[in-house]
């Protein structure tokens, strides 16, 4: 995948629109995903780069949030560099059922698990010292609809792996 | 764009709170606020207008959720007004459409 972009985003949480307005606008004009699917995209960086910015935030770090897009046919990856302190995904709280009257005391917590059902593959890179996400998204109809094309690149991006990516940068 | 706050208590018991623009985590506390200042005035039955929400994220929703609690605790209630495919899945992703009503239009939303 070639990159085609990196935005310097500072940690202040009125950028974020414009960072939604950048990706999605690039992806747009490529043509690199389906035109229904931009509105996740825009959905999903818009959530990731709000973690970003508050995990920088919460570290009183002035460093940016870095944003950079690569983009191949019929796929668009996106990833996010915090500068924050990390965290283990897989310890996010869960959050109770929508019956359990519990449920309305969560008000927070709900991007990331958005974010998974809005992209096709999601990763995350954490250390001590920042957070790395990659998100991406494949051409063609949503995953419901997939066809066989988005399925052998989906197979060939498993085989590849996030390093394959990252050594494009 | 900028996110706009639009009250209409002429529908008695119902206030209407037309939004208009992107609701994420830099315009949500406005909204967050305007809740409150709402249910701190009294007003019990709110109707939030999102057909002129460009952009809701997951920080939007939850400002949503806190003001069902803080309403449904004052014996009160929020309604949502959406059709719009986009601003809908993200209700739907999270399980909220079974928590909110959601109603077509302002009108089917204000009927006794």
């Amino acid at each position: 995948m070639d990159r085609s972009l990196e935005l310097s985003v500072p940690s202040r949480t009125e950028y974020i629109a414009v960072v939604r307005l950048v990706v999605s606008s690039l992806a747009s004009a490529r043509r690199a995903i389906a035109e229904e699917r931009i509105d996740d995209l825009k959905l999903a960086v818009s959530e990731l780069c709000t973690n970003a910015i508050e995990a920088n935030l919460s570290t009183g770090d002035k460093h940016p949030v870095v944003v950079t897009c690569w983009e191949a046919p019929e796929r668009f990856a996106v990833c996010i560099t915090d500068s924050g302190t990390g965290f283990d995904p897989d310890l996010l709280p869960q959050h109770p059922p929508v019956t359990d009257p519990d449920r309305l005391n969560f008000e927070r917590g709900l991007g990331i698990p958005l974010v998974r059902s809005l992209v096709d593959d999601l990763r995350f890179e954490s250390t001590p010292t920042g957070t790395s996400v990659w998100l991406i998204l494949f051409g063609g109809p949503s995953s419901e609809g997939e066809d066989e094309t988005s399925e052998i690149i989906r197979v060939v991006m498993t085989e590849e792996g996030p390093a394959d990516r990252q050594t494009s940068a | 764009m900028e996110l706009g706050l639009e009250v209409d208590d002429s529908r008695p018991p119902y206030t209407v709170l037309s939004i208009t623009g992107e609701v994420d985590v830099y315009s949500a506390p406005r909204l967050r606020e305007k809740l409150v200042e709402l249910v701190s005035q009294g007003h019990r039955q709110i109707v939030a207008d999102l057909e002129k929400v460009d952009f809701l994220d997951s920080t939007g929703l939850g400002v949503l959720v806190g003001g069902l609690k803080r309403l449904r605790s004052h014996d009160g209630d929020l309604t949502l007004v959406c059709t719009q495919a986009r601003i809908l899945k993200v209700f739907e992703i999270t399980g909220l459409t079974t928590v909110f009503r959601v109603s077509d239009s302002v009108d089917e939303a204000t009927q006794a």
